[in-house]
């Protein structure tokens, strides 16, 4: 028994390839399902391109997005008569470059988005997995709770927040957090309450893992699945609420560059000037789209239900 | 004429790590009034054969065979809405899962009544008498009072009997059974078998028993077919085949058996692998 | 030798209670009723019976999952009583179990050294590099190879899984292990390297079993003692000859006729009366 330490400590550096190795197979194995779903790829890259303008925002833009041209409100786009080559989106009613303010904007969508993903995530993971894994009372009080939540209209809960809290960004993020979490809790407590009367977890358990382990180390990782494609798909859900409240005068403040707070500045010009409501929108549609069918081809990847034998 | 013949049947799934075969080249061939048993472990691709001749299997699957006939009819070349004609009347199947086999939201009555609504001619009174007809052959005590019950007021190898009551209920030619006690108790078990066997006599009809149980082709079967990763290792009558295996991977599934165990160790089939190179 | 008595127990109960519904009355129902028994040191005791006849449920109370509702259970001189005195370290040393289904007794998302390795992480302060050794021999041991450290489960065969089960049973040298169907959801072939692995450790580690199964064939191939449960009460309970050459019950006389038979004999008698 003993003679065999020697040989496995020299095995070290090959055990631990091995171990690579077996999670690289499993990242194949994701990718492979991923890609057979053409549209999350496509979403993927549009969403990828869409992060490194966010990233990259004050290389790219060709102006400053606060600055206002005195000469030129509400130029149209280049191809338009009367348009300039040096605002290729044209301009706003006092003069800023519309394309300049999508660029910066799209670093405040995906914020919102990634902040308003998060805060849901993790409160919902954690009421979720305490209310699946304790059961009995813990859980109907949880789950009551979460039904009223989600009994109001969420925009209109969004916008009691918002009016309680204080209009601007932060604080329309934190409203559209509450406002999502109930999801969160929901799917997850679901997912732990199919999981925890596996065997692998009552094997755990004879082995003496205690229930903060069980909940969140044996458990927990089981129910990511589901978890991670709500993730996304609550991502642009994230970005159109944030834009209906911004749109609502309740998210983020002019001059904030923020998407739904120019349709909004531009709803008096929608006659006159059809780009500055149009590029906007346009930029809120295909994010959440593109984010969309990202969520669906992880659905297909990580969903074994949907999975061809 | 055989009931039904395949020949050279070979099926491949697509998967991530590149096509896999699960059948390479089996012929099969069955006969009416007579008992098949196809026997393998899992992987042998023994339920996958009647599943592509069934067109059950999933589109992944590529399915191409040499000849595949039943009585005398290319089931390749059938359309799909002909093939719907076969499949379900002439041709049945059970499963291994008897209470996921049967749809929990209706009536076990109901269930058999949409059988025989869509393959025969029978209307109104002559399905209800046919139905406590068909629940009595299968010996399901009380079968007026059986039909409104649902699935799950019933116990598993009661569900089998609807299952099997359902299978038959359009006098089909050729009964595929897939592993059909594999989830019951022992003494259940024997019921199941015992009550197949006497439908298969009484009607003549043709039944392929797909199991992994050496006991259960020995209680059963007429003829064997062995399969081993998707090829086909030995098919002999049943006696000559426990008397005398011919194929190294028979007699080692044969001695791994607990009850032939002669000394402190039970042979595995790696044992016989090495000497019969398969 | 007769008085190694390693597990004892003396008349236990186990009863649940079922909610009633709306329209539904609340019950009781008693899973296993009044059960005593002795298992010595180093032998094995089967428990054959059908589904819902109360051995699982005997097993999960030998394991200290469940609390028992009455009656005394002793492992190893210790009393386990887990709703009174709650469970320590000690007793969880002192028996294991592996389950029926080797495809949902392992952790999908947990490496296969990390599956061993977690009785020791939660029982013992030893070091990390330790524990890795202690994986690996055992590894070796159970037949499989130092590269399936790293992998995971789902890269393993049905056999293979089950090996890693028996494994993580046995990392923390438990005196009892309680095998719920080890073999039943495994092929042929399997199932015999099994029981010749289950055997080899029993001779090496001195392992006492309690084997839970309904097939007789096993039971009369690895048993020393066999124990005949229907609906929660014991039926039959003596030595394997005792039961196999003159079982006493009923149940027991069925049990054995329903069992299929792999013989030539009996192939040729049925044959027989079918061309009658």
């Amino acid at each position: 028994m003993t003679n065999t330490s020697p040989a496995t400590k020299a095995d070290t550096s090959k055990l631990e390839a091995e171990s690579r190795n077996a999670t690289k197979a499993q990242l194949i194995e994701f990718w492979y399902y991923f890609s057979q779903n053409k549209g999350a790829v496509v979403g993927l890259v549009v969403f990828a391109l869409l992060v490194l303008t966010a990233v990259l925002a004050p290389l790219i833009a060709p102006h400053n997005p606060d600055f206002q041209y005195r000469d030129s409100f509400l130029v149209p786009p280049f191809w338009e008569e009367g348009g300039k080559a040096t605002f290729i989106l044209g301009t706003d009613a006092v003069g800023r470059d519309i394309l300049s303010r999508l660029i910066f904007g799209a670093r405040l969508s995906l914020l919102v988005g990634v902040m308003v993903v998060t805060i849901a995530l993790t409160g919902g993971i954690v009421i979720g997995v305490v209310a699946g894994y304790m059961r009995g009372s813990v859980d109907t009080f949880i789950m009551r709770i979460m039904d009223i939540i989600l009994a109001f209209p969420s925009l209109l809960l969004a916008l009691v927040l918002v009016a309680i809290l204080g209009p601007g960004l932060i604080n329309a993020m934190i409203a559209i957090a509450i406002v999502l979490q109930p999801h969160f809790v929901r799917l997850t407590r679901a997912a732990v309450l199919s999981e925890r009367s596996r065997d692998y977890v009552v094997a755990a358990k004879v082995a003496g893992a205690g229930h903060l382990r069980l909940m969140f180390k044996t458990i927990l990782p089981n129910c990511l699945a589901p978890l991670i494609v709500q993730a996304t798909l609550s991502f642009s859900n994230a970005i159109l609420d944030a834009a209906a409240l911004g749109f609502l005068g309740m998210g983020a403040q002019p001059p904030t560059p923020e998407w739904g707070t120019m349709l909004a500045e531009a709803r008096e010009f929608i006659l006159r000037a059809w780009w500055v409501v149009t590029f906007p929108g346009l930029a809120i549609l295909i994010t959440v789209l593109a984010i969309n069918l990202v969520g669906d081809g992880l659905r297909d990847a990580l969903d074994p239900k949907l999975k061809r034998s | 004429m055989s009931l039904l013949e395949i020949r050279n049947l070979k099926v491949e799934f697509d998967t991530a790590k590149g096509p896999f075969k699960a059948l390479d080249g089996v012929d099969y061939k069955v006969d009416a009034g007579e008992v098949l048993s196809i026997v393998g472990e899992s992987g042998s691709g023994k339920s996958v054969a009647m599943l592509a001749t069934m067109g059950l299997l999933p589109d992944s699957a590529t399915i191409t065979a040499d000849k595949m006939e039943f009585e005398g009819l290319d089931l390749r070349t059938l359309s799909a809405k002909e093939k719907r004609k076969v499949i379900g009347r002439d041709i049945s199947m059970i499963f291994q899962e008897p209470i996921a086999s049967l749809n929990p939201c209706f009536t076990v009555g109901f269930q058999l009544s949409e059988t025989l609504k869509a393959h025969t001619e029978l209307k109104g009174k002559q399905i209800k008498d046919r139905v406590i007809e068909l629940l009595t052959s299968v010996g399901i005590p009380d079968p007026a009072g059986r039909l409104n019950a649902f699935p799950h007021q019933m116990s598993g190898g009661q569900c089998q009997r609807v299952m099997i009551a359902m299978a038959i209920a359009c006098s089909p030619k050729l009964l595929i059974a897939d592993e059909p006690t594999t989830a019951l108790d022992v003494t259940i078990q024997k019921q199941i078998l015992d009550l197949l066997v006497k439908l298969q006599q009484d009607s003549g009809m043709g039944l392929i028993m797909i199991t992994h149980d050496m006991g259960v082709v020995a209680e059963t079967a007429d003829r064997v077919i062995v399969q081993y990763k998707g090829r086909k290792m030995e098919e002999a009558d049943v006696l000559s085949l426990f008397e005398n295996p011919q194929n190294p991977y028979t007699k080692a599934l044969l001695s791994a058996l607990p009850e032939n165990a002669t000394g402190d160790r039970l042979p595995t089939v790696s044992d016989f692998a090495e000497a019969g190179g398969f | 030798m007769s008085d190694d008595v390693i597990l004892k127990v003396r008349d236990v109960y186990r009863t649940y209670d079922i909610k009633g519904g709306l329209f539904k009355k609340a019950s009781q129902l008693t899973a296993v009723k009044g059960v005593s028994l002795d298992v010595e040191r180093g032998s094995t005791l089967a428990v054959v019976g059908e589904s819902g006849c109360g051995k699982s449920t005997l097993a999960r109370m030998l394991t200290m999952i469940d609390a028992q509702t009455s009656g005394s259970i002793e492992i190893d001189g210790l009393p386990i009583d887990i709703s009174k005195t709650g469970i320590s370290k000690e007793m969880r040393q002192k028996v294991q179990i592996v389950f029926q289904n080797p495809y949902g007794s392992l952790n999908p998302r947990q490496k296969i050294g990390h599956v061993l390795e977690e009785p020791l992480l939660l029982n013992t302060d030893m070091p990390s590099s330790e524990r890795r050794d202690l994986a690996l021999q055992m590894l070796q041991k159970v037949g499989l190879q130092p590269e399936h450290y790293g992998r995971y489960p789902h890269m393993f065969s049905g056999g293979q899984r089950q090996r890693i089960a028996i494994a993580r049973a046995i990392m923390m040298k438990p005196k009892l292990l309680v095998l719920d169907e080890p073999v039943s959801a495994l092929d042929l072939s399997v199932q015999a390297q099994i029981l010749n692995l289950l055997a080899d450790l029993q001779d090496e580690m001195g392992l006492t079993y309690v084997f839970i199964s309904h097939d007789l064939s096993v039971v009369r191939y690895i048993a020393d003692k066999v124990m005949v449960m229907y609906f929660g009460e014991v039926v039959e309970y003596g030595t394997r000859e005792e039961v196999f050459d003159n079982p006493q019950h009923d149940y027991t006389k069925t049990l054995f006729a329903a069992t299929p038979q792999a013989d030539v004999e009996s192939i040729k008698k049925r044959l027989a009366a079918k061309a009658a």
